[in-house]
C-alpha cells in the first residue's frame, strides 16, 4: 500500500449525483465486496484490466485502471473549482472501494482540506475500525452504502459478511457527516423487514439525516459483457417510479429527508 | 390556454406557408406609375411602402385580437423583387423543396412572369451587388470561403428599445418637421441630403397610421356585422385602439402591443431585413402598463395572459421570408430570427426581473411556438428562481429560453464604445449577437469558413475541391519547418480572405445607402430623426459590421492533430497525412482512429487544444476587429452559424482531425461533435478560454439527457453550470434536453415526431423538417448524462 499513489479506473466530472453540488467523482480500483447488483463492476478487481470497445464502435480495446499520484488526481480536481464554489459542490471518492486505498485516500483528503476543497468518501463500511475512522475524521462528508442488515443474505449478494459493516456503522452514528445510501434491488434488498430495520438503525442517533435511495438500473449490463464478466442480475427490472414512491415515504417516516437518486 | 388562443394556435401551425404576389404587385405598380420618378430615392421608397399600406389586403383573422398581417393571410409570404427577383424557377424550387418549402400558385408565377420579372430585371440590389463584386471576392464566394447576408435579404438585424412605448407617430412627424427647420443649408454640404431623407420618413411615418387607420374601420366593419355582443365590444375597442396608435402614445397594454406589432409588420413590409423585427426587452417594455393597470383593476392578469398569447401567434404567422441558393443553405429555416429578452438589468443598474417577466415566462411554456425566438438575460443580479424557471422549461426540450450573459452583454458593448446606460438597456438578437437596442445598426455581413482556411493553406492557396488558385502562394505544406511557419501561413491565407470579405462589405454598405435607404426602420432607431440619416447611411448612434466565424472547433481539432502528431512527436508524416485527406481516409482507418481518438481536442479542459483555438480567435480578432465600415463603425467578430456550418462542411474535403469529406463542422464555439468526453464542465473551461467580451457573441450549444433535469436537484444543478459558466464570462448557452435514441427513431417516423423540436444553433426547428445531413450533426453531438 502506497500513500502518495494509487489505481483509478475513472474521473468523472459534472458528478450531479454523489453528494452536494457539482462534483467531480474519482473511482478507486478494488473492491473486497462483490455485489450481484454492482454498477460499476470495473471497479472490483484492483488490477488494471481490459474493456472492449461497444460493439461497431470501431475502437480499440480500453485498460481499465491507472496508477496515479496523489498530486495528479489533485491536478484533475482542481480543473473544476469554479463549478464546486458555484454550486457548494467539491470532490467525491468512490470506487470500488475507496478504504481499500486508505493511505492513497488519506493523503487526497488531507490536500483537499489544504486547498479548501470539499471532499465526500462514498464506501461499503467495509474495512478496519481505525482506517473508516481515520477517514470519518478526514473527509467532510461519508456517504455510506447500507445494503442488507440479514447476514447471510448479506454474505450470498455481498461475497462478504456485514459484521464489519455494521460495527462501523454503529461507530459512525456519532458523527453528522455521514448519510445512508441504499441501492434498491428488487427480489434482493427491498423487502419491508430489511428495509425497516436498516431505517431503525440509522435512526438511532438522530443525527443522520439524509437517507437516499439508488434504484436498481441496467445500465450497467453492457459493461458486463465488454469485461467479460457475468452479470448474475438476468435481466431484473429496475423498480418503478409508484414503487420509489412508496419507499420514500415508508423512510421519511423515520424522519430522514429521503432523496431518489442521491 | 383558453379555447380562443386555442383555435388561433392551431389555425397558425396549420397554415401553410406560401408565395403571395401581392406585395411585388404593389410595388411594380407604383414604380412603374411614374409618381416616383419625380422624386428622390428615399422619397420614392417611402411613397411606395405608402402605396403598398394603402393598399394591401387586410386579414383580421375570426377572434383575434392583435390584429395586422404582412401578407393577405397567416404564412401567405411576400417577396422584395427590389432586393432579389426571383425567377419562375426559383418559384417553382419554392413549391417543390423538400424542406421549408412554399407554396406557389400558377397565377402567381404567372404575374411573376408577365410583369415583376420584366420590370425588376437589372434594377434589382442583388444583381447590383455581383456586378461590383472583384473576381477575387467571387472567387472565395463560391468556393464557399464566406458566404453575403445582403445579397437576398436587407440589412436589419435590430432591435426595438422604448421609444414607440413613450411617444407617437405623430410626435416623429413633429420631431421630424422640426430637424426640417434646423437644417444649416449654409455649412452643412449635405443639409438636401437631409431634407430629403427627413421627408421620406414623415410619408413613411403618415404610413403606418394610414395602414392602423384602415384597421379600424375594418374592425367597425366587422363589429357592425358581428352578432355575438361579447365579439362586438371586443371589435369596438380594437377599432379604438387602431384608432389611437401608432399616431399617439399608448395608454393600456393592450394597445402597447397592437403599436408594436403594426410597427413589426411596417418594418417587414418596407423590406425584407434580416431578424424580421424583435420587440426587445418586451417584460421591461410592457411592465409600466400592466403594473399600472392590474392596480387600477383595468386589466386582469388572464387577459394579460392572453393578449400576450395572441401576440405571440403573430409572430408565428410570419416565416422568413424564402431564400435561395446559399442564403438558403446559410440559413435554411422558416425561423425568423424575432428574439424576444427577458430578465438582465435596468438602465440603472439593477435587477429588471418583474413579475410580467415569470408571466411571458408561462406564456412560452404555453405557446410552444418556435416564433418569436425567446431568451432570458442572465446578471448576477438576478435571482435563481428566474434562471430556474427559465431552466424548467428547457427541460421541455424545446430549446427555448436560450440563456444569456448580461454582465457580459453589457462589457462586449461598453468595449465597442456604447455609453454603460445603452449597453443595458441592449441584450442579444437573432441568434447570440449584442446589441445597443433601438440605438445600433449592426448588421450581419456574412459567415467566415475557418477550416476551410486551413484546407487551402494545406494547398498552397488552392481550392482541392475544384483546383482553381483562389488563396496567396504561402508554400506546400511538406515544406513548412515547424508548426510555427505553418500557422504563419494560415494567418496569411485568412487576413489576405477577410481583406476580401471586408472590401465587399464596405461596396454592399454603400449600395444600400445610395439605393436602398429605409425610412421607416429609421423613424424607430436613435439618432436616424436627429442626423437626418437613413439607418442603411449611418443614421444610428452606433454602427456594426459583423463577420461571423464559423468551424472553430474542426479548426482547433485539425491544426492540434498536425501540431501534435506531425511536429511534436512527428508519429505521421504531411505526406501520408495529405494523402490520407485526398483519400478520404479510404484505406486509411487506423490513421484517422489515431486522429480521432489520441489526439489532443478542443472542448475537453485541455490546455493543448485549447491554447490552438485561442491563437486562432486571436488571429481571426485582429483581422476584423476595428476595421472601420462606411457608416463610421468598426467591424466585430461574432461566432455563430445558424446552418451555415452544414454548407461549410459540403464544400471542405476530408480535415486532419479525422472529419470526413462533406460532414458538417462544427457549430458555434461549440466542440466537434462527439469531441468532448469530459462532461459539460470541462467544456465550458474550454469554451471559456476564449475572451468573449471581445465579441459581439458566441454560441456554445449542449446536449443532455432527459434525466439529467428529471428533479428539481437536476435544474438546481444545471442552473450552477450555467452561472459558473459566466462567471467565466461566457456569452451564452443553450441546451438540447433530448435522447439521441429519440432522435433516431424520429427520423425512422417523421410523421410520429412532427412536433419535435430541437436547438439547431441559435435557433430552435421542428427536427423533421431539418435536413439529413443537420439531423446527423445534431445526434453526432455529445450527449451529457450527469452520471
Amino acid at each position: 500500500m502506497n500513500a502518495n499513489t494509487g489505481i483509478i479506473f475513472r474521473i468523472k466530472q459534472y458528478a450531479i449525483h454523489d453528494g452536494p453540488g457539482i462534483r467531480t467523482t474519482v473511482f478507486f480500483k478494488g473492491c473486497p465486496l462483490d455485489c450481484w447488483w454492482c454498477h460499476n463492476p470495473e471497479g472490483i478487481r484492483m488490477t488494471p484490466e481490459t474493456c472492449q470497445p461497444a460493439a461497431g464502435s470501431g475502437r480499440k480495446p480500453e485498460i481499465l485502471g491507472t496508477r496515479m499520484t496523489v498530486e495528479a488526481v489533485l491536478a484533475a480536481v482542481e480543473k473544476d473549482v469554479i463549478f464546486y464554489d458555484q454550486s457548494g459542490g467539491g470532490v467525491t471518492f468512490s470506487g470500488g472501494e475507496p478504504l481499500m486505498q486508505a493511505e492513497f485516500l488519506f493523503a487526497l483528503l488531507d490536500a483537499c482540506r489544504q486547498q479548501d476543497i470539499h471532499a465526500t468518501v462514498d464506501t461499503s463500511g467495509y474495512a478496519p475500525a481505525d482506517i473508516f475512522k481515520r477517514a470519518l475524521a478526514k473527509a467532510d462528508r461519508v456517504l455510506f452504502d447500507l445494503k442488507l442488515v440479514d447476514d447471510a443474505a448479506h454474505k450470498k449478494f455481498t461475497g462478504v459478511s456485514n459484521d464489519l459493516i455494521l460495527s462501523n456503522f454503529r461507530a459512525a452514528q456519532a458523527s453528522d457527516k455521514v448519510q445512508v445510501r441504499f441501492p434498491v434491488i428488487p427480489g434482493i434488498t427491498d423487502n419491508p423487514e430489511n428495509i425497516e430495520r436498516l431505517a431503525k438503525l440509522a435512526a438511532v442517533s438522530g443525527k443522520i439525516k439524509r437517507f437516499d435511495l439508488l434504484p436498481y438500473h441496467r445500465t450497467a449490463a453492457a459493461k458486463y459483457q465488454r469485461l467479460g464478466l457475468v452479470d448474475r442480475m438476468n435481466g431484473m427490472a429496475a423498480p418503478t417510479t409508484e414503487q420509489m414512491d412508496m419507499l420514500q415515504d415508508r423512510i421519511a417516516r423515520y424522519g430522514f429527508t429521503v432523496r431518489v437518486g442521491g | 390556454m383558453n379555447a380562443r388562443i386555442a383555435k388561433l394556435r392551431e389555425e397558425s401551425l396549420r397554415a401553410i406557408p406560401a408565395i403571395s404576389g401581392e406585395r411585388a404587385e404593389l410595388l411594380t405598380d407604383f414604380y412603374a406609375g411614374g409618381a416616383a420618378q419625380k422624386a428622390s430615392i428615399p422619397v420614392q421608397r417611402a411613397l411606395a411602402f405608402k402605396y403598398i399600406l394603402e393598399n394591401k389586403h387586410l386579414h383580421i383573422g375570426d377572434g383575434e385580437l392583435i390584429v395586422g398581417e404582412r401578407g393577405p393571410a397567416p404564412k401567405a409570404t411576400p417577396t422584395y423583387p427590389e432586393v432579389c427577383l426571383h425567377t419562375t424557377a426559383d418559384l417553382t424550387v419554392f413549391d417543390t423543396r423538400e424542406k421549408v418549402p412554399f407554396k406557389a400558385q400558377p397565377q402567381t408565377k404567372e404575374t411573376y412572369a408577365q410583369r415583376i420579372i420584366p420590370f425588376w430585371e437589372g434594377k434589382t440590389i442583388r444583381e447590383k451587388i455581383f456586378a461590383h463584386m472583384s473576381d477575387q471576392w467571387r472567387a472565395a464566394y463560391q468556393a464557399g470561403i464566406f458566404t453575403e447576408f445582403q445579397e437576398q435579404r436587407s440589412p436589419g438585424h435590430t432591435v426595438l428599445g422604448d421609444k414607440i412605448y413613450k411617444q407617437g407617430f405623430l410626435d416623429f412627424k413633429d420631431q421630424i418637421e422640426a430637424a426640417i427647420g434646423d437644417l444649416d443649408y449654409e455649412t452643412d454640404a449635405r443639409a438636401l441630403d437631409r431634407l430629403e431623407q427627413l421627408q421620406a420618413m414623415s410619408i413613411a411615418a403618415e404610413a403606418l397610421i394610414v395602414f392602423a387607420g384602415r384597421h379600424a374601420l375594418r374592425c367597425r366593419e366587422l363589429e357592425s356585422a358581428e352578432t355575438d355582443p361579447v365579439r362586438r365590444q371586443e371589435l369596438k375597442q380594437m377599432a379604438a385602439i387602431c384608432s389611437r396608435v401608432p399616431a399617439r402614445a399608448p395608454e393600456t397594454f393592450w394597445e402597447a402591443l397592437q403599436y408594436y406589432w403594426f410597427v413589426h409588420v411596417g418594418v417587414i413590409t418596407e423590406l425584407n431585413p434580416w431578424d424580421a423585427f424583435n420587440p426587445g426587452r418586451l417584460d421591461q417594455h410592457l411592465y409600466p402598463f400592466y403594473k399600472k393597470e392590474i392596480e387600477a383593476g383595468s386589466l386582469t392578469v388572464e387577459q394579460a395572459r392572453e393578449l400576450l398569447c395572441a401576440f405571440w401567434i403573430k409572430f408565428n404567422n410570419h416565416p422568413a421570408p424564402p431564400k435561395v441558393g446559399i442564403t438558403s443553405q446559410e440559413s435554411n429555416t422558416y425561423v425568423d430570427f424575432a428574439l424576444i429578452n427577458l430578465g438582465g438589468i435596468t438602465r440603472d443598474g439593477r435587477d429588471a426581473v418583474n413579475e410580467l417577466t415569470y408571466l411571458i415566462l408561462d406564456v412560452i411554456e404555453e405557446m410552444r411556438l418556435l416564433q418569436p425566438s425567446s431568451m432570458v438575460q442572465l446578471s448576477k443580479q438576478n435571482p435563481d428562481r428566474f434562471i430556474k424557471r427559465a431552466l424548467k422549461i428547457v427541460k421541455t426540450g424545446f430549446g427555448q429560453p436560450s440563456i444569456f450573459n448580461t454582465d457580459a452583454i453589457v462589457q462586449e458593448l461598453v468595449r465597442q464604445g456604447k455609453s454603460v446606460e445603452d449597453a443595458r438597456d441592449g441584450g442579444a438578437s437573432g441568434c447570440v449577437e449584442a446589441g445597443a437596442f433601438g440605438r445600433e445598426c449592426y448588421i450581419l455581413t456574412g459567415y467566415f469558413n475557418l477550416p476551410k482556411i486551413l484546407e487551402i493553406t494545406l494547398h498552397n492557396g488552392m481550392d482541392p475541391r475544384t483546383g482553381g488558385q483562389i488563396g496567396l502562394k504561402t508554400g506546400t505544406a511538406d515544406g513548412f519547418a515547424d508548426y510555427q511557419a505553418l500557422f504563419e501561413a494560415f494567418t496569411a491565407q485568412l487576413r489576405y480572405f477577410v481583406d476580401i470579405k471586408i472590401r465587399g462589405n464596405n461596396v454592399i454598405e454603400r449600395i444600400n445607402a445610395k439605393y436602398m435607404p429605409v425610412p421607416f426602420l429609421s423613424l424607430l432607431i436613435d439618432d436616424c430623426i436627429a442626423n437626418g440619416r437613413d439607418y442603411n447611411d449611418g443614421g444610428a448612434r452606433y454602427n456594426t459590421s459583423y463577420i461571423q466565424g464559423v468551424g472553430l472547433g474542426s479548426l482547433t481539432d485539425s491544426l492540434a492533430a498536425i501540431k501534435y502528431h506531425v511536429f511534436d512527436n512527428q508519429t505521421i508524416g504531411m505526406t501520408g497525412l495529405l494523402k490520407a485527406l485526398r483519400d478520404d481516409f479510404n484505406g486509411h482507418a487506423q490513421l484517422r482512429q489515431t486522429l480521432l481518438d489520441a489526439t489532443p481536442k478542443y472542448g475537453n479542459d485541455n490546455d493543448y487544444a485549447d491554447d490552438i483555438m485561442r491563437a486562432i480567435f486571436e488571429v481571426y480578432y485582429q483581422a476584423v476587429n476595428g476595421r472601420p465600415n462606411t457608416k463610421g463603425g468598426r467591424h466585430r467578430i461574432l461566432m455563430l452559424p445558424t446552418t451555415s456550418h452544414v454548407y461549410f462542411g459540403s464544400v471542405i474535403g476530408a480535415l486532419p482531425d479525422g472529419r470526413l469529406t462533406g460532414v458538417p463542422v462544427s457549430e458555434g464555439i461549440s466542440p466537434v461533435q462527439g469531441a468532448d468526453r469530459h462532461g459539460p464542465t470541462a467544456v465550458v473551461k474550454s469554451a471559456s478560454k476564449m475572451d468573449h467580451i471581445r465579441t459581439g457573441g458566441t454560441l456554445l450549444n449542449q446536449k443532455f439527457i432527459p434525466q439529467v433535469l428529471e428533479d428539481d436537484t437536476g435544474i438546481t444543478k444545471l442552473m450552477h453550470l450555467v452561472r459558473s459558466y459566466f462567471r467565466l464570462d461566457g456569452h451564452h448557452i443553450q441546451f438540447n434536453v433530448v435522447s439521441a435514441e429519440i432522435l433516431k427513431k424520429a427520423q425512422q417516423a417523421p410523421d410520429d415526431y412532427r412536433d419535435l423540436i430541437v436547438r439547431v444553433a441559435g435557433y430552435s426547428d421542428y427536427f423533421v423538417d431539418l435536413t439529413a445531413e443537420l439531423q446527423n450533426e445534431i445526434i453526432r453531438r455529445t450527449e451529457h448524462d450527469g452520471f
